[in-house]
Formats: structure tokens, sequence, C-alpha cells
């Protein structure tokens, strides 16, 4: 029987990366995933983990190594960050869309310039639309489970998709948590093997990557569309499945204390577990307020949001990314759609804060609260507030 | 392939736009775009073959009894091996409309 | 002599055409024909990996292809990159059990542009790692598929449509990229130049690269009468000039020995090569002259490099 582990999240990550008998691990540092690129390689060089280690010259090439992998049906996985994320943004694109399956694990770190190794969701925000199926984790255990349930998920004859799972940098990357890691043998018993439908191989040769004039891309694009949403179910499968065997139950978007609240708050990643205190404080001061977390970022889970917040009057959603010269914060503005056709509907107010690893604490949150409860009342000439600027 | 692109849908489409049937572009008729085509003079042609090595196309083929043609269905007409026939077996003519 | 009874070795060649007649390269293509010829001394076992430019397109239309083996094209400049993680994955999965082990080639199709400049970042890598494959680049001399534009690989002189000649340009400014030295230099076990002019030995090269147990990089001249200007006819007489004149040497490199392939006694003017292509048309007298010292020059230290390594022919 597993027992808990004081470890650092990073390392529990390549501990999941072998327990999944990864086949190819293609990776390039960069602050602050190195510990998980770090120890991968440790376990590789001390026989405890058979794959083999590419150790590529750039996240770009990271990322096409893991496409030739996929594609001749290996288990493959990757980490990165930031800069790292949008270095090899084109190819994530190829990933989706040749359904080439494979787990990366996002440490989310802000963007240049100026340069900022700390964590923010800006490098998520910015591949929103890459096709990739993404999913949030908030502490380290949500990580684990999560790298373990997006091996199931993208290799899935029903999905064949790449997978994201995002975790906080530094925040969450470099923290030591108590861990639970399953035994090799319970994982064996939950990811079944891989086998791509078509992989290269000169026995049935097929031809992988062909240019799509306009008469025949629009086809290709909707087929890839369909199948991205057709996903959640299988996601929900595998969660459903994943508590039954570990006792942990995930979902799309989880609520704390928010089924009967006027006020919500809505949070994604390592912030959710600070907010949770807060509205905690909050309501043992009689403040009718809740907190709504959002765990699947893409496919986006539409009927899950609307059902969370549909009694609530005021949402207030604070975005760890900044849409530059946009309607909101990008979670907000997405929010928004959401609901835009809700005959019931609560008003979104949108927050920008946390921005290049600063801090929120429990105060910031009450004071967030208390705001966005104040724009709702007297509206405000912003499209969204800055949370913690120094004016 | 039974239908046309501009038929496909999207559920026709395998995963991924994945093409599965090997050297299926090779239904495309590329003979319609020359204007000249070799004629092979099988009195000089000794057999060598240099023709069939040297045709970007792959569209020279030998007969039965060992003398080389172009296959009309693919023969762009470029001329390469009427110049490279060591025994200048082949000319082109100008292809009638 | 050997010469003589060569014109009977077409009828040893392999018949099977992986790569499908039916392509839409331009007609007279000296690419399409050195791939053609590459595809029948690889034969099955192989994967291939094509950058995008102009085989990738003329051979890859959706719902078609002209591939006969397995076949992908994802990006520009990462094909050295997805071949890594192939040939890595493929060794890994055969090790582990989860794959029948068998022999299986990966072979990279690249352009000049794909190689030289954008993709020279990858193909550095892959070469620095060892990975056991091989990587042919097709150089036709520029961005071809594109309509044209110059490369590192186009020579000095020529025009583009990017440094095109003009009353205050000759063209381009800069010598070609050697990029065979480049990848020799790497020090891996095989590189050579070849040229489908000379398709025995063309395909003799890419199946000894493929031979190699480890990096091998095969530079391929592709005559390309659109871009450079010539009638489609003479593909193989300009890439045979190109050689004559010294201008294209056909040598190999094995683990850091080299050998030409075969030396000329005398080397042709380069005019002779430069005359027939509209590329280099603009080209006054001096620029010739500064073209024909440097190919000497260069042709000389070539062969100084046999001779310090004690390998002549």
């Amino acid at each position: 029987m597993a027992k808990r582990v004081g470890m650092e999240v990073s390392l529990a990550v390549a501990e999941v990366a072998k327990l999944a008998n990864v086949d190819v691990v293609a990776a390039y540092p960069i602050t602050p995933q190195t510990h998980i690129v770090e120890h991968l390689a440790e376990l590789v060089a001390n026989g405890e983990l058979d794959a083999a280690y590419i150790p590529v010259e750039s996240e770009h090439s990271a990322m096409s190594a893991c496409l030739g992998a996929s594609a001749v049906g290996a288990r493959t996985f990757t980490a990165t960050a930031g800069q790292g994320l949008e270095l090899m943004h084109e190819v994530l694109y190829v990933a989706s869309s040749m359904r080439l399956p494979m787990v990366m694990t996002v440490a989310n770190r802000a963007l240049s310039s100026p340069l900022s190794v700390w964590g923010d969701h800006s490098d998520v925000m910015a591949v929103r639309d890459t096709g990739w199926i993404q999913i949030f984790a908030e502490n380290g255990q949500q990580v684990i489970d999560n790298v373990l349930c997006a091996f199931c998920i993208a290799e899935d004859q029903r999905v064949l998709l790449p997978v994201m799972v995002h975790l906080d940098g530094f925040h969450l990357t470099h923290m030591i948590e108590p861990i639970l890691l399953p035994e090799q043998s319970e994982v064996d018993r939950f990811i079944p093997p891989y086998h791509h439908p078509f992989p290269l191989d000169p026995d049935k040769p097929v031809t992988m990557g062909t240019f799509a004039p306009p008469i025949i891309y629009s086809e290709a694009k909707k087929a890839q569309e369909v199948n991205l949403r057709a996903a959640k179910k299988v996601i929900l499968e595998y969660w459903d499945k994943f508590g039954k065997s570990f006792g942990r139950y995930y979902h799309p978007v989880e609520c704390y204390l928010s089924e009967e609240a006027k006020v919500l708050l809505l949070t994604m990643g390592s912030f959710s577990e600070t907010a949770m205190a807060a509205v905690d404080k909050m309501r043992e001061e009689g403040k009718d307020v809740g907190l709504v977390r959002l765990r699947l970022w893409r496919p986006f889970p539409f009927e899950e949001i609307r059902q969370a917040v549909k009694n609530a009057e005021v949402l207030i959603v604070l975005d760890r990314a900044l849409s530059f010269g946009g309607p909101a914060g990008p979670v907000c503005s997405e929010i928004r759609s959401a609901l835009y056709n809700e005959d019931r509907k609560p008003k979104v107010i949108s927050f920008v804060g946390g921005l290049g690893g600063r801090d929120i604490t429990v105060t910031g949150f009450e004071k967030i609260i208390n705001r966005g409860i104040e724009i709702s009342q007297t509206g405000s000439e912003q499209e969204f507030e800055m949370f913690g600027v120094r004016e | 392939m039974v239908k046309s692109e501009s038929e496909l849908t999207w559920k026709d489409l395998e995963i991924g736009s994945v093409v599965v049937e090997p050297g299926s572009a090779s239904q495309y008729e590329t003979g319609g775009w020359r204007s000249q085509r070799p004629s092979f003079d099988n009195s000089k042609c000794i057999k060598c073959g240099i023709c069939y090595i040297f045709c970007p196309d792959a569209c020279i083929e030998q007969n039965t009894e060992g003398y080389f043609e172009a296959n009309l269905f693919y023969c762009k007409g470029c001329g390469i091996c009427a110049r490279e026939c060591w025994t200048q077996a082949i000319t082109m003519i100008e292809e009638e409309e | 002599m050997m010469e003589k009874y060569t014109i009977y070795v077409p009828r040893l060649v392999t018949r099977r055409e992986n790569f499908a007649p039916g392509h839409r390269a331009c007609i007279g293509c000296g690419e399409a024909l050195a791939v053609r010829l590459a595809c029948k001394a690889l034969g099955q076992n192989v994967i291939i990996v094509n950058a995008t430019g102009c085989i990738e397109i003329i051979s890859s239309q959706l719902p078609w292809t002209s591939w006969r083996v397995p076949w992908i094209h994802t990006l520009f400049e990462n094909t050295a990159a997805v071949a890594s993680g192939i040939e890595a994955g493929l060794k890994a999965m055969i090790r582990k059990g989860k794959h029948p082990a068998k022999e299986v080639k990966v072979v990279v199709i690249a352009g000049d542009g794909g190689t030289s400049d954008i993709g020279v970042q990858a193909l550095s890598g892959a070469l620095e790692r060892g990975h056991d494959f091989l990587y042919l680049c097709f150089d036709n001399e520029a961005y071809m598929n594109t309509g044209i534009q110059r490369s590192s690989a186009t020579p000095y002189g020529a025009s583009t449509t990017t440094a095109p000649a003009g009353k205050e340009s000759i063209g381009q400014v800069t010598w070609k990229k050697n990029m065979p030295a480049i990848a020799a230099v790497h020090d891996i076990p095989y590189v050579a130049t070849a040229c489908p002019s000379y398709p025995f030995d063309l395909m003799e090269k890419v199946a000894k690269g493929a031979a190699i147990d480890g990096p091998a990089y095969v530079h391929i001249l592709s005559v390309c009468p659109t871009g450079w200007r010539c009638p489609p006819d003479l593909a193989i007489r300009i890439g045979r000039l190109a050689v004559e004149t010294g201008i294209f040497p056909l040598y190999e490199v094995e683990n850091g020995q080299h050998k030409l392939s075969f030396d000329l006694p005398k080397l042709r003017p380069v005019t002779d090569y430069m005359k027939l292509q509209g590329r280099f048309r603009h080209l006054t007298p001096d620029i010739i002259n500064e073209i024909q010292s440097k190919v000497t020059e260069k042709y000389g230290e070539l062969k100084q490099k046999m001779v310090k390594t004690g390998v002549a022919k």
C-alpha cells in the first residue's frame, strides 16, 4: 500500500513518467521545469527508467522529436515552461492536428519581456487554440494524478490527442508536498498499452502530414474540432475510473461552497488553494461567497460552468494572464462567452493578478472579492482591473 | 480513392488526415502537361536503359522485346531522354492538339 | 576498362518506384530524378521524414500521396529533430519488447533551405547527438518551391527573387555555404556529395550512407530548370557540367578521410556551366573571372585535404 512522501512536485512528476513507463523523453531545460527533466535524466541514467532521453537543442526540436516518437507508436513525455512553450508554438498545432498522442507538463511561467522565470498563465493563454487537451492542477497530488490520467486520455483510440497538464511554475514545481505515489502494479493496471492505429511502419506505409488546398482544408479542421470536443466524454470516463481505483475524483469544474452562494470567485491553478482559505474566512464573517475552480481548460466545459454559476449574482474571475488590449482577462472572456446566451447569469467581473509570480495572499483575495462586489454595484470604467499594481 | 477531393466530407478523412493508400497520387495524369513527346527509333536503340534511369517521372518502360517506350499517361515531355540517349535513338516531336 | 560496361548497369537497378509517377514536379526536374534514384537505393525498409519544400508539395496533396514507403512531413525546419524522435523511439521500443525488431532506416529528405538555413540548428543537434539516420539534402540552390528566393546555398552571382541582379547588385553577393563541410566537422562517419547526372554514384552513396550505423549526410545537387532558367532537357547535362567545372566536386568524407569520387585532370571553364543558365546571364567578365578563381582555389583546397590524409585516387 502506497504511503505519502514529502517530495518536490517536479520530482514527483518525473517519478510518474517513470511509473507510466514512457519510451521517449525529448526535452529542453527551462526554469522552472528543470527539476522535472533533470530527475528524468537521472532515472534513465540509473536504469530505473528504460527510455530514450533525447537532449535536444531547443524546445522547437523537443516537440518535433516528440512528434516523431509518437508517430512510430512510442509513449512520449516532455515538459516545458514559458518561453519554451512559445518557441514550440507552431509544432503544437501539428501535434494535435496530426493526432499524435503525448503528455506534456507545462510549468506555467510568465513571458518576456521583461524576463520573468516566475509563475503565471501567460504562456498557457497563448496556446489556447492549439488543439491540445489542457488540464489544470492546483497542488502536487493533483499534478501527478492528472499526468497519470493524461496518458490514458491521450492514447485512447477515441481521442489520440496530445495533453497538457498545467502546474504553476515555482508555486507548484518547487514545492515539497505530501505526495501519494501509486504502486507500479496499480499504474500497470490503470494505463492500457499504447497502439497508434497507423504508426509509421514499412510493412504498412502511410503518408502523414500532407498539404491541403482550400478545397479540403476546412474538412480536415472540422474533423479535428469534432474529435477534441468528443474527447471530453473520455476524459470524464478516465477521471471516474481513476476515482474508483485511487479514491480521488476529478471534475471539469470543481465547486467549493458555491452551490447557494450569491458571490462566486473563479480561479485556476494554485491560486485556488489560497482562495479557498479566503472563502472560508469570509464565510465565517457571514459573507455569502463561494469558489469555483476550473480544471478542464480544453475542451472547454460549457455545461459544467453554466451549472456551477447558475444561482450566483456575481462571478468574479481572477485571471493570471493579461490579454493586452482585449476585452477582459482571457479566462474571463471565455466564461462570459459561455454564459452569454443563458437566461439567468451572474454579472461577470474581470480581475488580473499574480503576474510574474507575484503572490496573492488570503487578504488579497478578500480585497478582490470585496472590490468585485463593489464593481457589480457601481460599475467600472475599465474592462478589467489589475490587482495589486502600485500606482 | 473513389470520391474526388471536392466530394470528400470531413468524415471521409482518416484520423489526422493520414493517407493510407500508398502511391494513390499516381492516378493523376501528368501527361496532359506536355507539348512534345519522345519518339523512339528502335533501330538505333542498344537497350542500355539510360533513358529509363534519367526520367524524373519514372515513365519510361521496357517492353517485352527489350526496347523502351514512354508511358504517355505520365510523360511531361521534358526531353531529357532524347538529350541523354547515347545513340540518339530518341527524338522529341510536337504533341498534336 | 570498366567504363565500357557501365552502360549496361541500368538494367541491374530495381524497377520498383517508391516515389510513384504522377507527381507534380516541373518538367525536367533534377530534384525529382534525384529523389527517385535515392528511393531505388534505399529500398522498402525506410521511414522518410520530409521537410516542407518542392518534393513535399509535389508528392503529398491531400487526399493522395506519391509515396509507397512510410512518410511524414511536419514542418520546414525540424526534419532532423523529427527523425531523431523516430529513431530513438523505435530503438527504445524494440529494446523494451514493445515493437518487433526490424531493420528500419530513418531517412531525411530536405532542401537547401530546410538544411543550411532554417534547418541548420536541428541538423547540427541531431548530428551531434549521433542518431542513426541518413540526411539527404537536395540542393537546388534557392527556396524554389516558394518562388526562387535566395538561400545560403545560392551560388555567388546567381539571380534570385530576393537577391536579384540589378543596377546596384550582381545578385547573390555571398559565396555558397559549404554544408558538407559543416556536416563533416561534426565528426560523423559519412559525408558525401552526389548529383543525379552520375546516377550510379548517387545510388551507391545513398546506399552507403544508409548502411552506416550512425549519422550520415549526403548533399545532392539538384538542377532546377525552372529556377536556374535553363531548358528542361538540359537538367542532366548541367549537372554533369557542375561536376566537370569543379563547381560541385563529387567526394566522400569517411571517418574524416576525404576521397574524391573522380578527379578531373583539367577542370572545364566555369563559363561552360554558367552560360546555359539564365540566372547567371547578367554577369560581367570580371565577376565570372572572380568565380573562376574561387572555384579553382576551392578545388585545390579539396585536393589538398585528400593529399593530407594520404588517400589519393
